[in-house]
């Protein structure tokens, strides 16, 4: 993990992985989506509405999966003080607010036409709602630590913090709909098995795939505009004071 | 970063321990309080928790559950329907006056919102439930096991 630890070598395999990552998961799941617009059935009883699937539930797992890098990297962050780990946890942060928003805004337009809303308070909803006000606050925070670090203060351990505790939110969500009665349908794929027909799994899973790695893209170029930012500024200070 | 040793301690492993203990103790709070809050986060009853322990009449509640199959008939007006609402283990006659939802059929799940009247809910309004499974359109009807499962789910 330390042969990273050096951003100039960081930032040589970042450049040719960025683009690779980008361009094969718009591939991906650009052709799961159109393919799940256009060529799947129906689904017996939701209908039409069912090709939201394909966006819906990879926006909701990486949702999920970039809190989940940033409590991993807070983590590195605290005990092993990683270089590129408060960098690495603070560019998950855009893009997965990215995608929990996505998430919402999707659900709530398949939530209308099937259950006849287009919000409720259960379990489900709500936790994910909160993981979006999770990440404006961790957004926030982190802007103003890299600010403080840049004037010799620990913010970046607070943020480190803060990224761990709101942590708790991820296995609360995973399990509001089997904890809690909730208008939300359980989870349909659980350990090897799915109550996802192969019809619509099979796009579903290409298309998860597919968004996994714009993610991935998406945080090697924060993470590349973040170290120059710190850069530019670091020079900027010793010309000030130089 | 010094390397000092505390007590035989790296620092690297005294924060790494710390950590575990602070993320431990976390975790079990967030638990004890999901687990708490068990009932109170239930977004609705089913039948069989108003027959053990009937709310009040007339309190705004949530009523969930499968409409029993051959229970659903339209009143004379053409708008109202009566049905029964079942979890497997009790069920209760619910009377609604409006629009349903698309899926809300017999054998779906429903979540009703409105208020006990003596024996009967009455609800403003209906909401379907969906369930875990997606099956296309051409399979035609749920086998008899997805059937299960979906009682199953709603209780």
């Amino acid at each position: 993990m330390h042969a990273f630890a050096n951003p100039a070598r960081f930032l040589r395999l970042a450049r040719w992985l960025m683009p690779l990552l980008l361009v094969s998961g718009l591939v991906l799941s650009m052709g799961a989506v159109l393919y799940g617009l256009l060529v799947v059935p129906p689904d017996r009883l939701m209908g039409e509405t069912v090709r939201i699937l394909f966006i819906h539930v990879p926006a909701a797992w990486l949702g999920m999966a970039g809190w989940s890098t940033i409590a991993i990297a807070s983590l590195v962050e605290l005990v092993w003080r990683h270089p590129l780990a408060a960098i690495a946890a603070r560019a998950a942060a855009v893009p997965g607010a990215a995608f929990t928003a996505i998430c919402l805004a999707t659900g709530s337009i398949w939530a209308r036409p099937t259950w006849g809303t287009w919000w409720v308070w259960d379990g489900r909803l709500t936790s994910f709602l909160i993981l979006l006000f999770l990440y404006f606050g961790y957004i926030a925070l982190s802007g103003a630590a890299q600010r403080d670090m840049a004037s010799g203060g620990g913010g970046n351990r607070i943020t480190a913090i803060f990224g761990l505790v709101g942590a708790i939110n991820i296995p609360i969500i995973n399990r509001s709909v089997v904890w809690w009665n909730s208008l939300h349908q359980p989870p349909s794929i659980t350990a090897g098995k799915s109550a996802i027909d192969g019809t619509f799994l099979w796009p579903l899973l290409i298309a998860a795939v597919g968004f996994s790695l714009i993610f991935g893209g998406v945080v090697l170029a924060r993470m590349r505009t973040l170290l120059a930012e710190i850069q530019t500024e670091a020079r900027l200070r010793r010309k000030a004071l130089g | 970063m010094s390397e000092t040793r505390t007590g035989g301690i790296k620092p690297k492993h005294q924060r790494l321990v710390l950590l575990v203990i602070a993320l431990v103790a976390l975790i079990g709070a967030g638990l004890l309080a999901a687990y708490a809050l068990s009932n109170q986060a239930s977004y609705f009853y089913v039948p069989n928790d108003l027959m053990k322990d009937p709310p009040e009449q007339g309190r705004a509640i949530r009523l969930g559950g499968m409409v029993e199959k051959g229970s659903l008939k339209t009143r004379a007006d053409g708008i109202t329907i009566d049905f029964l609402v079942g979890d497997g283990k009790a069920s209760v006659p619910v009377r609604f006056t409006g629009i349903t939802p698309d899926l809300f059929v017999e054998g779906s799940g429903v979540v009703a919102e409105g208020r006990m009247d003596g024996q009967t809910f009455v609800a403003d309004n209906l909401l379907a439930k969906h369930d875990e499974n997606y099956v296309p359109r051409q399979m035609g009807d749920m086998t008899e096991a997805q059937a299960k499962a979906v009682v199953a789910e709603t209780k």
